[in-house]
């Protein structure tokens, strides 16, 4: 971008954007609230794959199986009478742990092939969440998840919830724009540029890209654990192949590797069957219709394509620039 | 041990048909460097062309030429054409997640636009059984058995026989030298995906009358083409005949001897050793590093 | 950076849209329906029986002069989309909710509308859906807890059998089943030698069917989804299975002989919601669900229109259009298909939402379903 007229127009409308966030759910129904809850929940979960795979340049196909992995590990703990915070401990540490142990043997090998060991996880994290019902519940799963309290606040007000959730997306932000701006973010970027030059420097991209898929992972698990009291039911088929393939699709659509994608990806997954609705039955079609549209225009998501456009504006702005300096054969 | 041998051979028949949506699958990724997530959605969607053919009052022969015609036309050169070619320059991902969107797409619109429901679909082969070995085995699983082996067989020759073939392996290994050799890339390439919409096409008719012709079928079958072709060997078409057979047999060995209620991760967790300690299949040549 | 906030806000504004409010005189339904993922034939059918019967009443003047306007919102099959649709449908105060189809969205669907008041007609069949005492969930087919006990006892006294194996689809529709089953046949002294469980959508069942050769029950008990039932039956064929076959409607429908075709002679099936069975009211509806839409309805078409006609039923007794008395005059109603045919069979709705009403024992015949024993209402 150039030009500090621009930078201050950025600012001010990123100001309005935070301020109508904290504004907006006081005007919202029952309806309105549990879709911006759904969307910051939706948005961590982006977050961390956006980590894995806009930064790290790896493709997990098990995000979902983390939400899932949070979740249940939440819900068992409050339903035991536990308190949220130690559900969210909880949730962080098993989805780290398990990411780390998944990633350590699959990246020794290539590094495509962590996306087909998340497939197999994928598949046995579901199954594991409907077999062992001593610990899961099985096929019914956990219901009556109870909402959290804050100081003696509760929580359980949609309203109440929403900014709960709204909180926590702040939160997960501030912390990954930190993250990037890192030396460790930094070396994210650097894997996913060009990881052979990235190593001639000496940076150890197996030990960052697990870092990478590690946190991105534990993100999984922070947002399953908000999902949890969200919905107050856990159960297996929420945690299918099919979730880690909508936040996928949600980072891609955004603009893998921009910070703000997976804010716009979760919005357009969370919000498209309402926008949609006039179509009713064909909403779905028409859905991956536009997908495949703005991929095909714009490998790079949304963000990409606006960011392309900026640069096209500014590029033929400065050869304006150039060509209205540049002295004419013709004398004065 | 006669209980074994039914396992096995019923696994083979399975498998066979696992081979045959892997092999389209793995030549794609070949020459072209496509990971098609659609794959199962290929080999659904044909058959209901030919129901829509036979709805018609098409005899079955006619429906299936219709369904191939289609198929062709549809799978191979419109999908190449709007959706592979204008975005294999970005890399692979982004059109592996465009993949996604259309597998959603077929399977949507076979929803909306035909049915929810299945439908049976009739197969050449009678319906009856066939004993070998003391073990009862359907003609028609039987059919798919040969076909599939058949269908590759021709493949392998056609690819490393004829000059088609060769080029066709040329142009996947190398598209730059081989463009600069004076080979019509693009043609070729395009040859890659009129053959995979073939294969699926002869795939879904030999499966649908097994499977019944139904929207969802997809999802099972792609997942198990992309296992088998992995396990085989993501670089070779034999490669995915092994995979597939292999696939078929261990899925139906697990749920008998191992578990039922975890029956579907067996097959993952063969994908899973295989390619840590084979990680270019069971069959696959060690790809050329490009730096 | 500040572009992207831009569109954000632009685009999440439209989440706050307002709703509309239906107009004085029509009846507004609001359908929570699987319409897209693992659910999806389940929801439609449903949605296609309720739109049927919609049609129908409208076209016969309505229920006390009003017309009834239903909207069907797709749960993607997922519990969480099914409680999101939830609040938005009651916040639009229907007169009454229909669905949705399965029961752990129905578990999450059910507590907000009995805050709201509003009577929910839902398809779940798992048994503990009507113990919670929630006094606004009514079924529109048996729960697992009435037609389970009624199958165990058809085996352990007609079929005098000692020994049973079960096979079963591994979601929350077989699972309850199965769970069930084991403890009827505990209750009875049958014993369980297998206990095999499979996965939905399933099409590869000979190691299924061989393990139940080799496990020797007398009796097989399968209770599984209708194609898979089909594929079943023919591997049990091919295995040389001979023991009676027993299941629910899902193991002798018509759409499961046609797939099966000779492999589903002899099986044997309690059926509750069956479009053969011998009541004329069930053939003639048969008959205007496939002009309507080509295909024979599943129990899950049925469902749907069943749901419909008992407002319809509820209503005309209550004499007026009130959605809190609604819930009221459903518990304790006797609907006869005499008077009212669009209730196909004679109904009575208990204190729980439970549905009492006649069922058949059916075997397949010569590739006809044959209803050889009914089995009537337990309070006729």
């Amino acid at each position: 971008m150039i030009g500090g007229a621009q930078s201050r127009i950025a600012a001010a409308a990123g100001l309005a954007a935070v301020a109508t966030l904290i504004v907006a759910p006081l005007f919202l129904r029952r309806y309105g609230l549990y879709l911006v809850s759904d969307w910051a929940v939706m948005t961590i979960a982006a977050m961390g794959l956006n980590l894995t795979l806009g930064y790290a340049g790896q493709v997990s196909l098990a995000q979902g199986a983390f939400v899932g992995v949070g979740a249940y590990s939440a819900a068992i703990l409050t339903t035991h009478g536990w308190p949220f915070a130690a559900a969210m401990a909880l949730a962080l540490a098993v989805s780290f742990a398990v990411g780390w142990a998944l990633g350590y043997p699959a990246l020794r090998v290539r590094h495509h092939y962590l996306a087909f060991v998340t497939l197999a996880f994928s598949t046995l994290a579901f199954l594991v969440f409907r077999n062992e019902a001593w610990l899961t519940g099985g096929v019914e799963g956990i219901d009556g998840v109870p909402r959290p309290s804050l100081f003696g606040w509760s929580m359980r007000p949609p309203l109440a919830y929403a900014y709960f959730c709204l909180a926590a997306l702040a939160f997960v932000a501030a912390a990954m724009a930190w993250l990037i701006r890192s030396p460790w973010g930094r070396s994210f970027l650097a894997l996913r540029e060009n990881p052979l030059r990235a190593q001639s420097l000496g940076v150890d991209t197996r030990r960052y890209t697990l870092l990478a898929f590690a946190i991105g992972s534990a993100l999984g698990g922070a947002a399953g654990a908000l999902y949890a009291p969200l919905v107050g039911l856990v159960e297996p088929p929420a945690f299918t192949l099919a979730l880690s393939l909508n936040l996928l699709m949600m980072v891609i659509v955004g603009g893998s590797g921009y910070f703000l994608g997976p804010f716009l990806g979760a919005l357009i997954a969370v919000m498209a069957p309402e926008w949609l609705r006039a179509w009713e039955n064909y909403y779905l079609i028409l859905y991956a219709v536009l997908v495949m549209g703005l991929l095909v225009v714009s490998p790079t998501g949304i963000l990409g394509l606006i960011d392309r456009y900026a640069l096209h504006r500014a590029a033929a702005e400065a050869s304006a620039a150039r060509a209205a300096l540049k002295p004419s054969i013709e004398g004065p | 041990m006669a209980n074994f041998v039914a396992l096995l051979i019923a696994g083979l028949s399975t498998g066979a048909l696992y081979a045959l949506v892997a092999v389209g699958f793995t030549l794609m990724w070949q020459t072209s460097q496509t990971i098609n997530f659609a794959q199962g959605e290929f080999v659904m969607l044909p058959a209901f062309f030919m129901l829509a053919a036979m709805n018609r009052g098409a005899p079955y022969w006619l429906a299936l030429a219709v369904g191939v015609a289609l198929s062709l036309a549809i799978l191979g050169l419109a999908f190449k054409r709007l959706l592979v070619d204008p975005m294999l320059r970005h890399g692979v991902l982004p059109l592996a997640i465009a993949t996604m969107a259309l597998s959603s797409f077929l399977k949507e619109s076979v929803k909306t636009f035909y049915s929810a429901e299945a439908s049976p679909f009739p197969s050449p082969a009678p319906s009856s059984d066939l004993k070998v070995l003391g073990v009862a085995v359907s003609w028609q699983s039987l059919a798919g058995l040969i076909a599939a082996l058949l269908a590759v067989t021709f493949l392998q020759l056609g690819l490393s026989r004829t000059r088609i073939g060769r080029q066709m392996q040329a142009a996947a290994q190398n598209p730059t030298v081989a463009q600069i050799l004076g080979l019509p890339v693009e043609r070729l390439i395009l040859y890659a995906f009129l053959l995979n919409a073939a294969l699926v096409a002869l795939a879904s008719a030999l499966v649908s009358p097994i499977y019944l012709a139904k929207f969802s079928n997809g999802e099972t079958l792609g997942q198990a083409a992309f296992i088998a072709a992995i396990v085989g060997g993501f670089n070779q078409v034999r490669g995915a005949v092994v995979g597939g057979l292999l696939l078929g047999v261990v899925e139906n060995l697990g749920a008998a001897y191992i578990s039922d209620a975890y029956r579907d991760a067996i097959p993952l967790f063969v994908l899973v050793v295989v390619i840590l300690f084979r990680p270019n299949g069971l069959v696959g040549r060690a790809e050329e590093r490009t730096v | 950076m500040g572009r992207g906030w831009t569109w954000l806000c632009l685009l999440g504004g439209l989440a706050a849209a307002p709703q509309a409010a239906g107009a004085a005189d029509t009846i507004n339904l609001i359908d929570l329906a699987e319409l897209s993922g693992s659910g999806a034939t389940v929801g439609t059918n449903f949605k296609n029986g309720a739109d049927l019967a919609v049609d129908e009443i409208n076209a016969n003047g309505g229920v006390l002069g009003a017309k009834i306007a239903i909207t069907h919102w797709d749960t993607q099959s997922n519990a969480g989309v099914a409680k999101a649709l939830a609040e938005k449908a009651l916040d639009a105060q229907p007169y009454a909710l229909l669905g949705p189809g399965y029961s752990g969205s129905v578990k999450v669907v059910a507590p907000l509308a009995a805050d709201a008041g509003v009577a929910e007609i839902m398809g779940g069949e798992a048994a503990d859906l009507t113990r919670a005492g929630n006094k606004f969930l009514f079924r529109t087919s048996f729960g697992q807890q009435s037609s389970m006990p009624k199958i165990a006892r058809y085996i352990a006294d007609d079929l005098k059998a000692k020994t049973a194996a079960i096979v079963y689809v591994n979601n929350d529709f077989g699972k309850g089943g199965n769970d069930s089953i084991v403890k009827e046949f505990d209750k009875r002294g049958v014993k369980v030698l297998l206990d095999d469980s499979t996965e939905a959508g399933q099409a590869d069942f000979s190691a299924d069917a061989i393990k139940v050769k080799a496990a020797n029950p007398d009796v097989v008990f399968v209770y599984l989804n209708e194609e898979e039932s089909a594929r079943m039956l023919k591997e049990l064929r091919k295995a040389d299975v001979t023991k009676p076959l027993v299941g629910e409607t899902t193991l002798i429908g018509q759409k499961v002989i046609e797939l099966a075709g000779d492999a589903a002679n002899g099986a044997i099936g309690h059926v509750g919601l069956t479009t053969d069975a011998p009541a004329p009211a069930l053939k003639a509806y048969r008959d205007r669900f496939f002009a309507k839409y080509h295909y024979v309805p599943d129990h899950n078409g049925i469902k749907g229109y069943l749901a419909i006609y008992m407002i319809k039923a509820a209503t005309e007794k209550m004499g007026k259009i009130d959605p809190k008395g609604l819930p009221d005059a459903l518990h304790g109603l006797s609907i006869s298909a005499a008077k009212e045919p669009g209730i196909l069979l004679d109904l009575t709705i208990d204190g729980n939402g439970d549905l009492d009403r006649e069922s058949f024992i059916g075997r397949v015949v010569d590739g006809k379903q044959v209803i050889t024993e009914v089995l009537p209402k337990l309070n006729p």
